[in-house]
C-alpha cells in the first residue's frame, strides 16, 4: 500500500535523537510528548490503583476496623478522582493519540508542536495543584456533588482547580488532532482511507472541545460558590443543587465516550492484523464513533432519574439512552464479523481486544439495565453501577489500551518485551478483573450500596471474593509494567513489522527517526487489506 | 493534500500554517463560547426563576461605564481589524501603531471597570449579596481575565511586529491574535445588555 521509502533498521541507534534531559522536557517531538504522557498516567494509573486496593483491604470484614470512614471517603474520592481526570481522560488519548496521529497520516508532527509541549505542561501544572491538593483531601467523590462539596471541612476548590486545568491541556490536544487530522494527512490519505484509529482521535477530539468547556465552568461555579459564597447551587440562597447535577454530567457523561472511543480505535487496528482479514463494514464502523458522540450530548439526565427530575424527561432520558446502545452494538458486530473465518493468531495485543470484546459487552449491556428506568431506581447508588462502569472503564479502555502498548510497543520503543510472560500477565489481569467485579453486580442487585467503609454481614462473601480478586488484578499489573519496563532493556532489537500490519506506522524504523518520514509517504489504498495476495 | 512539512526544521510552510492556526483559533473561539455559555444558561435559568429580582437590582450596575466600555470596545474591534488589514498589505508600522491604540482600548476597559467595581464593593454589594449579582460578577469578571489574557497576547504579538517578524507573506499571529481579541469583543456585546439593559 504506501510507498514510504524503506528505511533500514538499525540506521538509527539514537532515540528519537537530540540528547540529554533537557531534549526531553522541552521537546516538540510528538513522539516523545507521547512517552511523556505514557509516563505521567501510568504513575497516576499505580498511585489509583493504591487507593482501590486499600479500599477493597477495607471491606474484607464488614467494619470499618482499617480505615475510618472518612478516610475512605478520601481514598474513594482520590482513587476517582486520579482515575478519570489524570489518567483516563487526559491520557489513553494523548499518550497513544500523540504517538500515533502523525505517524499513520503520513505526517512529521502534529499541527502545531509547541502547542502540543504546552499541553502536556499544563497538564503537568494540573498534576502539581493535585498533589497540593493531597494536603488536606477532598471527601466528596470523585463527581463533587454539591451541596456537600460546598459544605465540606475538606480542599475542594484545589482539586477541583487542578481538574479545570487539566480541561484546558485536554481541550487544546484536542484542538491540535482535529488540525493535524484535517490538515496534515499525507498524499493518498483520503477521508475513507484512514485507519479507524484517526476515526476515533477525531470523534474524540470533539468531544474533547464539546464538553469540557462545560464541566469547566462548573467547576468554575464550584470554586465561586466555595470562596465568594454565591448561592448558585444553594436552595437557601435561591440556588438548586439540581443545576450542579445537570452541568456536571452534560460533560461527564460524554466523557465517557471520550476514555473508551480512543479504545474503539485500537480494537478496530488490532483485531483485523491478528484475524488476517480486512476490517468488516468500515463506515459503520468510522461513522457509529461520531453516531455515539451526538447522542451522548442528550442523555446526562440518566445519572439523575432519582435526583427528583420529572417524570417525562426521564422518560425521553431513558430512551435516548438506549439509543447509544446501537451505534454500540454495530461496532461490536463489526468486530466479530471481522474475525469470522479469520485464521486469529493470539499474541498477547490479540488476547487484550478479544477481551476487550467479551467485557466491553458485558459493560455495556448492563449500561442498558441502568439506563431502563425502573431497573435503575432499584439499582442507582449500588455496587451494580460500581461493577458496570468498571466493567466498561476497565473492561473497555483499560483492556484497549493495555493491548495498544503491547501492540506498537515495538515502533514505540525498538525493543521488545517477554510475550510469554505478557501472557501470563494477561491472565492474571483477565481473572483478577472479573474475579473482583463480577460479584458486584449480584451485591448491587441485593441492594449493598455504594461507597460505604462498613456494610451488613450478609454480604461479607461476596466482599471477600472481590478484594482476593483485586489482589490477582494487581499481581497481573505488576508482572505487566515489570515485563514491559524489562523489555525497554532487553538487547534484541525490534523489527519494522512485528505482527505484519499494513498501516503507515509499520514501514518506519522502529523506533522511528525524529522526522518519522524521511520523504512522506504516498498513499494508494486503505489500510485494511489483509489476506488478500 | 498539499505537501506538509520542510523536512529540516518541521515547520509548516506559510500558507499551511495560515489555514491550520485559523482553523484551530475557530475551533478554541467554539470552546470559550461554549465556557461562556455554561454561565449565560445560568443566567437564563435563574432570571426565568426569579424576574423581580433581575428587573430590581439591574439599576444598580452602571449604565453609563457599562456603556463607555462598550464603545470602547467595538473600537478597540475596530482598530484590531485595521491592524490586519496592514499586516495583509504588509505595512509595519501601522501594524504596530494599531495594535497599540487597540490595547490602549483595552486597558482603558480595565480601569473604568476597576472604578465599577470598587464603587460597587463601596456600596457594600457582593457577589454574595443575591444570584444576581453573583452572575453579574462571575460573568464579567471571567471576561475580565479574557480581556487581560487578550492584552498579554496582543502586546507580544504587537512585539513582534515592531522587530518585524511579519511580513506581506506571513501575519499569521496578527490575525490570529485578532480573531481571539474579536471573540472578547463580542463576548462583551452580549454581556452589556443582558446585564446592564435588560435585566
Ligand atoms: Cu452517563
Amino acid at each position: 500500500m504506501a510507498n514510504g521509502t524503506a528505511h533500514d533498521t538499525m540506521a538509527e541507534p539514537s532515540f528519537y535523537e537530540p540528547k540529554g534531559f533537557m531534549s526531553w522536557l522541552l521537546t516538540t517531538d510528538h513522539k516523545r510528548i507521547g512517552i511523556m504522557y505514557l509516563v505521567t498516567i501510568s504513575f497516576f494509573f499505580l498511585v489509583g490503583g493504591v487507593f482501590a486496593l486499600l479500599m477493597r483491604y477495607e471491606l474484607l470484614t464488614p467494619e470499618a476496623d482499617f480505615l475510618s470512614p472518612h478516610t475512605y471517603n478520601v481514598f474513594f474520592t482520590m482513587h476517582g478522582s486520579l482515575m478519570v481526570f489524570f489518567f483516563i481522560v487526559p491520557g489513553v488519548a494523548a499518550s497513544l493519540g500523540n504517538f500515533l496521529i502523525p505517524l499513520m497520516i503520513g505526517a512529521r508532527d502534529v499541527a502545531f508542536p509547541k502547542l502540543n509541549l504546552g499541553s502536556y505542561w499544563v497538564y503537568l501544572a494540573g498534576t502539581a495543584i493535585l498533589f497540593g491538593a493531597l494536603l488536606q483531601p477532598a471527601d466528596t467523590g470523585w463527581t463533587y456533588y454539591t451541596p456537600y462539596s460546598v459544605q465540606s471541612q475538606t480542599d475542594v476548590v484545589l482539586i477541583t482547580l487542578g481538574v479545570f486545568v487539566l480541561g484546558f491541556s485536554s481541550i487544546l490536544t484536542g484542538m491540535n488532532f482535529i488540525v493535524t487530522i484535517h490538515k496534515l494527512r499525507c498524499p493518498g490519505m483520503t477521508w475513507s482511507r484512514l485507519p479507524l484509529f484517526i476515526w476515533a482521535s477525531y470523534a474524540t477530539a470533539i468531544l474533547q472541545l464539546l464538553a469540557t468547556p462545560v464541566v469547566g465552568i462548573t467547576l468554575l461555579l464550584l470554586i465561586a460558590e466555595r470562596t465568594l459564597g454565591i448561592g448558585f447551587f444553594d436552595p437557601a440562597k435561591g440556588g438548586d443543587p439540581i443545576l450542579f447535577q445537570n452541568f456536571f454530567w452534560f460533560y461527564s457523561h460524554p466523557a465517557v465516550y471520550i476514555m473508551v472511543i480512543p479504545a474503539f480505535g485500537i480494537i478496530s487496528e488490532i483485531i483485523p492484523v491478528f484475524a488476517k482479514k480486512p476490517i468488516f463494514g468500515y463506515k459503520a464502523i468510522a461513522y457509529s464513533s461520531f453516531a455515539i458522540a451526538i447522542i451522548s450530548f442528550f442523555v446526562w439526565l440518566h445519572h439523575m432519574f432519582v435526583s427528583g427530575i420529572s417524570e417525562t424527561a426521564a422518560a425521553i432520558f431513558s430512551f435516548l439512552t438506549m439509543l447509544v446502545a446501537i451505534p454500540t452494538a454495530i461496532k461490536v458486530f463489526n468486530w466479530t464479523a471481522t474475525m469470522y473465518r479469520g485464521s486469529i493468531s493470539l499474541e498477547s495485543p490479540m488476547l487484550y481486544a478479544l477481551s476487550f470484546l467479551f467485557l466491553f459487552t458485558i459493560g455495556g449491556l448492563t449500561g442498558v439495565y441502568l439506563g431502563a428506568l425502573a431497573v435503575d431506581v432499584h439499582l442507582h447508588d449500588t455496587y451494580f453501577v460500581v461493577a458496570h462502569m468498571h466493567y466498561v472503564m476497565i473492561g473497555g479502555t483499560v483492556f484497549g489500551f493495555f493491548g495498544a502498548i503491547h501492540f506498537w510497543y515495538s515502533k514505540w520503543f525498538g525493543r521488545m518485551f517477554n510475550e510469554l510472560v505478557a501472557k501470563i500477565a494477561w491472565f492474571f489481569f483477565f481473572v483478577g478483573f472479573n474475579v473482583t467485579f463480577f460479584p458486584q453486580f449480584f451485591m448491587g442487585v441485593q441492594g449493598m450500596p455504594r461507597r460505604y467503609a462498613t456494610y451488613p454481614a450478609e454480604f461479607q462473601t461476596y466482599h471477600e471474593i472481590s478484594t482476593y480478586g483485586s489482589w490477582i488484578l494487581a499481581v497481573g499489573v505488576v508482572i505487566m509494567f515489570v515485563n514491559l519496563i524489562a523489555g525497554l532493556f532487553s538487547k534484541e532489537k525490534a523489527p519494522v513489522n512485528q505482527y505484519g500490519s499494513l498501516s503507515l506506522e509499520f514501514t518506519v524504523p522502529s523506533p522511528p527517526p525524529h522526522e518519522n518520514f524521511k520523504d512522506i509517504p504516498t498513499v494508494t489504498d486503505w489500510t485494511y487489506g489483509y489476506g488478500k495476495k | 493534500m498539499e505537501q506538509a512539512a520542510h523536512h529540516a526544521e518541521h515547520e509548516l510552510d506559510p500558507a499551511l500554517e495560515y489555514s491550520s492556526s485559523k482553523l484551530g483559533m475557530w475551533l478554541f473561539l467554539g470552546t470559550e463560547i461554549l465556557l461562556f455559555g455554561g454561565l449565560f444558561a445560568a443566567y437564563a435559568i435563574f432570571r426565568a426563576k426569579f424576574p423581580e429580582m433581575f428587573s430590581e437590582q439591574h439599576k444598580e450596575l452602571d449604565i453609563f461605564k457599562g456603556g463607555l466600555n462598550t464603545v470602547v470596545l467595538i473600537f478597540s474591534s475596530l482598530t484590531m481589524a485595521i491592524a490586519v488589514w496592514a499586516a495583509q498589505k504588509g505595512d509595519k508600522k501601522k501594524v504596530v501603531i494599531f495594535m497599540v491604540i487597540t490595547i490602549i482600548c483595552g486597558l482603558i476597559f480595565g480601569v473604568v471597570k476597576y472604578f465599577e467595581y470598587s464603587a460597587k464593593l463601596d456600596h457594600h454589594i457582593y457577589p454574595s449579596t443575591s444570584i444576581f449579582f453573583g452572575l453579574y460578577y462571575l460573568m464579567t469578571g471571567l471576561h475580565m481575565i479574557h480581556v487581560f489574557v487578550g492584552l498579554c497576547i496582543l502586546g507580544v504579538i504587537a512585539y513582534l511586529a515592531h522587530i518585524g517578524k511579519f511580513t506581506k507573506d506571513y501575519y499569521t499571529p496578527v490575525e490570529v491574535g485578532g480573531l481571539y481579541w474579536h471573540l472578547v469583543d463580542l463576548i462583551w456585546i452580549y454581556l452589556f445588555p443582558l446585564l446592564y439593559l435588560v435585566g
